[in-house]
């Protein structure tokens, strides 16, 4: 019995993964799997068992990676790019880039663009399902439990601790996503307004999210081109 | 009738929800803690936690979560429930397999085109302002308690509010480590 497993370089600037990658290289050399030597680009077709892999596939790093979306990135990348060969690099990119602009959860958005991309619908729906149910059967076991337990005065005291430490961990990003979005003095009153009409206003975000589409549509057909 | 208002939510939700996790948030809120109550702000601030900790996207968490305590909280069993919170995550998946699988097949080729991109820009600075309105919103007596009904509280909220974004932002230190500190914390100071 071959072991495929390859094992993963530690992308730079991640915090956590350190362990998870251990974790999932235990978990492959328990069940080690067949490494399938035929990509998408030479024209064979993966096995019939190409849905299982998959939603395995997705249903792992769904269950392994905290934090969602942007941390389950490299590991994706291992496992899709360089370990299975489903897709080549620059189009994982290319992907990815494009899931990231558009709505909607970004874990969700990337494994049916993935599952798509091989195996049209039923691909799609496979890693989909697999890249959500760890999420969603973590969360309905807590839903389940958690109301018999925030009546424990001990864990109702825990969460008033961690309550406001959250809220800080919200206000963290919004700093760094202004880093990243290149806010300057002159385009600062988008966040501002945004954040105003929001909180103070009460206006819904789905209107705000409209308008700023429709306000990047008309700057860059009427405004952008005489500048 | 709540499994119709889940699902139109949830599928606005994941419609409108640009920005990622964080980006959500603000939407997730106003939908399900201003407008329909299905939870309440310290609710919604324990899910936000809760993700945190748990592998898994926040939008799938709190649409799993909401969905099983909408329906519980309206009076009906557990099965009843469990079909609640599988109808809000389809719900909010729903919209991302449409619009993946649409630009997949027709419109792959339009996503570098300048105006798409222009639409995209046009966003970016609003998801920041989403994300700031989140945290303005999560500013309430419910997650700090109000100096004038318990002044300890509020004071220790405070102190753990400042320290946990000066541990994250300049210490870099782990955000799930943050919360173990926290949940320390308030189990010896808030008990």
């Amino acid at each position: 019995m071959e072991i495929s497993f390859v094992r993963p370089l530690t992308p730079k600037g991640t915090r956590t993964d350190e362990g998870i990658y251990h974790f999932i290289y235990f978990l492959s050399i328990r069940n080690p799997v067949q490494k399938e030597n035929i990509s998408p680009i030479s024209g064979h077709h993966p096995p019939s068992s190409f849905y299982w892999d998959a939603f395995k596939t997705f249903f792992k790093i769904g269950a392994f990676t905290l934090g969602g979306g942007y941390a389950m990135l490299p590991i994706l990348q291992q496992e899709v790019v360089e370990k299975k060969r489903w897709i080549p690099q620059d189009q994982f990119i290319d992907l990815i880039a494009i899931a990231q602009s558009c709505p909607g959860v970004l874990a969700a958005n990337i494994s049916i663009f993935v599952g798509y991309k091989i195996r049209k619908l039923p691909g799609a729906l496979c890693t989909c399902l697999g890249a959500v149910l760890p999420s969603f059967l973590i969360i309905l076991c807590i839903a389940l439990f958690l109301h018999q337990f925030m009546d424990i005065p001990w864990v109702a005291a825990m969460f008033r601790g961690i309550r406001p430490a959250v809220v800080a961990l919200i206000a963290v990003p919004t700093f760094q996503l202004a880093k990243e979005a290149r806010i300057t003095l002159t385009t600062c009153w988008i966040p501002l307004a945004t954040a105003l009409l929001i909180w103070l206003l009460g206006v819904n975000p789905v209107y705000v999210i409209l308008a700023a589409g429709v306000g990047g549509f008309l700057y860059g057909k009427y405004i952008r081109p005489t500048e | 009738m709540i499994y119709l208002h889940l699902f139109y939510t949830f599928f606005l939700i994941g419609l409108f929800g640009f920005g990622g996790g964080y980006g959500m948030l603000s939407l997730i809120q106003t939908e399900t803690v201003l407008r329909h109550h299905w939870l309440s702000s310290a609710e919604f601030t324990n899910i936000v936690a809760i993700s945190q900790m748990t592998p898994g996207p926040i939008g799938i968490n709190s649409a799993t979560y909401c969905g099983y305590t909408a329906v519980h909280n309206a009076g009906f069993g557990g099965g009843m429930a469990v079909l609640g919170s599988i109808t809000a995550t389809i719900a909010i998946v729903l919209p991302s397999l449409i619009l993946m699988v649409l630009i997949s097949r027709m419109f792959l080729k339009y996503m570098n085109n300048p105006i798409v991109q222009s639409v995209f820009a046009g966003l970016r600075p609003v998801v920041v302002g989403l994300l700031a309105a989140a945290t303005l919103l999560l500013c309430n007596a419910e997650n700090f308690s109000v100096p004038s009904v318990n002044p300890w509280q509020f004071c220790i909220s405070l102190f753990l509010f400042a320290a946990t974004f000066a541990g994250t932002m300049w210490m870099k230190i782990n955000p799930i480590r943050m919360i173990c500190y926290a949940a320390f914390a308030g189990l010896v100071l808030l008990y």
